[in-house]
């Protein structure tokens, strides 16, 4: 047996898996720990809505703890929230899953997403990705054994990948194309005619598309393309949703995979030995979201919309110029006219005038120059944000 | 346009400049259009929501449920009118059910609702009776509640 207090970090490092000690540590992380030290912050780094999850949800699930609901559910979860799955897929999508044996509950979508990985990928398979992305994808697929492939995305383009640019990365090695829009970081939206040209190019090198769909329901003045509506590609996407942004539902960890039967049958062997199922609590939770929370996302919308309206126009007003984000909740200015590097930029804000962001490098090469402004908090935070942040600006512009 | 009463209605110290950006509606238009509103009493006033119990001062309400006779031609209207001209009469509704008008009565003790009833409300020709339901406590009113809710702490940074 290993004494801890002897044991020097080298042979800690050989206890540790070589994949986990490979995997870079977290952008955010780092500024998690430094935020900690600085008192009364106002914080635009969040991504999670500042809502409580509504009402009549949070009372389902207390009902259902009354009336016993705490064991087990089936592996793929409750039936009936499949169902109303399958219902609510159908009725914005045009979407037909079977609820028995195309749709699988998860623990939220990060969990979808490894389960999706680790499914289909072989050692060295590659997956192309956005960059920059959710901070997750690039160590989910070297997790999963895959070999991530950064597409860069640019400002020009509204942060859209580009059918023509993943074509030039695809190699005999590429497995699937792994794309989340709305997209954080960027609050990005990618119009239905490119979406649909990713779809033929799937189809031309046979490829799964795995389309992380989190924030669908967050769109301002647009409709979302769900990928799999697109003509002839259902059967090779894994469409992965949940409800942590659209019902502010994020503590409760569910979502759910909808794929077809043998990417299901795949990822339920996986979700059996590793999860064995969703929460009951939070899959009561969801069915009733699904039943009577539309009226609430709209509320929230609605919401959304005014603030990132105001930040949008904040943002450029101060000189960070800013393309209007269309999705999501984040507004992504650029930061060239300070000639800071996004970290620096993010520290030397934080310290001084106590506005907390995160610096577009935590998301990938492509976002340095970049930080990410979540507005889901209240319009007074944003305002007072954005003062000290044009403060900050004026001291910092390069004539 | 429905969205600019919205936005006035949460916070009435909305600038037009915010709400012609939260909505995307020229700023001379939204003025235009709540100029227009306070002209026409669809705005009737812009007021400040007060938990009078925080600020100290004691104040006693009640609830009246009030039966009258309806008259011929004008139904409830004059005597609801009769009624709520009273400074007293904070708020008052025609409903339906047991009894016909709701009053919503503000006085400084019980002493002073209590004449209100019995001196001026109750001797009315066109009332046959009330009820007087005393406010024990304050939960919620016009959408907001009185306890402030507990700020719930999000972690400062989350990817």
């Amino acid at each position: 047996m290993l004494n801890a207090q002897s044991t020097k970090t080298e042979s800690w490092d050989n206890l540790i898996s070589q994949k986990v000690n490979s995997l870079p540590p977290s952008g955010i992380r780092k500024f998690f720990d430094l935020i900690s030290s600085v008192e009364e912050v106002i914080s635009l780094g969040i991504g999670e809505p500042d809502f409580v999850t509504p009402w009549h949800i949070r009372e389902a699930a207390t009902y259902s703890l009354e009336k016993g609901y705490t064991m087990y559910t089936s592996n793929s979860g409750m039936l009936e929230l499949r169902r109303e799955l399958a219902k609510y897929l159908e009725l914005h999508y045009g979407l037909s899953y079977h609820p028995e044996h195309e749709i699988l509950i998860t623990v939220g979508v990060s969990q979808g997403l490894d389960l999706a990985l680790r499914a289909i990928l072989n050692a060295g398979d590659e997956v192309i990705i956005p960059d920059p992305c959710y901070v997750a994808y690039s160590s989910d697929i070297i997790l999963a054994g895959g070999v991530p492939i950064s597409v860069p995305t640019y400002k020009e383009n509204n942060f859209v990948i580009k059918a023509s640019n993943i074509e030039s990365w695809i190699t005999r090695q590429t497995k699937a194309i792994l794309i989340g829009y709305p997209a954080n970081p960027t609050g990005a939206i990618m119009p239905q005619e490119e979406l649909a040209k990713i779809a033929r190019l799937a189809q031309k090198y046979n490829l799964l598309v795995i389309s992380d769909e989190i924030y669908a329901r967050l769109v301002y003045g647009v409709k979302h393309t769900c990928f799999a509506s697109l003509p002839g590609v259902k059967e090779q996407t894994i469409l992965l949703g949940g409800f942590s942004k659209s019902y502010a539902m994020t503590g409760w960890r569910i979502g759910y995979v909808a794929a077809n039967l043998h990417l299901i049958q795949a990822m339920t062997k996986i979700h059996q030995y590793t999860m064995l199922c969703a929460p009951t609590l939070a899959q009561m939770a969801a069915i009733e979201a699904l039943k009577n929370g539309e009226s609430e996302i709209e509320r929230m919308v609605q919401e959304y919309d005014r603030r990132r309206r105001i930040m949008g126009k904040r943002l450029n007003e101060i000189g960070l110029s800013c393309f209007e984000p269309r999705g999501a909740f984040y507004a992504f200015p650029s930061i060239e006219v300070t000639g800071m590097s996004s970290e620096e930029f993010a520290e030397k804000l934080l310290l001084e005038e106590k506005v907390a962001v995160v610096p577009g490098s935590a998301f990938g090469q492509c976002g340095e120059g970049f930080i990410r402004c979540c507005y889901a908090t209240s319009l007074a935070n944003i305002e007072e944000a954005m003062g000290r942040m044009g403060r900050f600006i004026n001291k910092y512009k390069r004539v | 346009m429905e969205q600019i009463f919205e936005i006035l209605e949460q916070n009435a110290m909305a600038t037009p400049e915010q709400i012609s950006t939260m909505i995307g509606m020229p700023v001379n238009e939204v003025e235009r259009i709540i100029k227009q509103a306070e002209k026409d009493g669809a705005i009737l006033k812009y007021k400040t929501t007060i938990n009078w119990a925080k600020v100290g001062k004691e104040e006693v309400w009640a609830l009246i449920e009030v039966k009258v006779t309806p008259q011929r031609d004008v139904g409830f209207d004059t005597i609801a009118e009769h009624i709520y001209q009273f400074p007293q009469v904070y708020s008052a509704y025609l409903v339906s059910g047991t009894y016909d008008l709701a009053i919503l009565v503000k006085g400084k003790n019980m002493q002073e609702i209590s004449s209100f009833v019995t001196e001026k409300l109750a001797p009315l020709e066109k009332v046959q009776s009330t009820v007087t339901h005393f406010l024990l406590k304050r939960y919620k009113e016009n959408g907001e509640t009185f306890q402030l809710p507990k700020e719930i702490e999000r972690l400062p940074i989350t990817p």
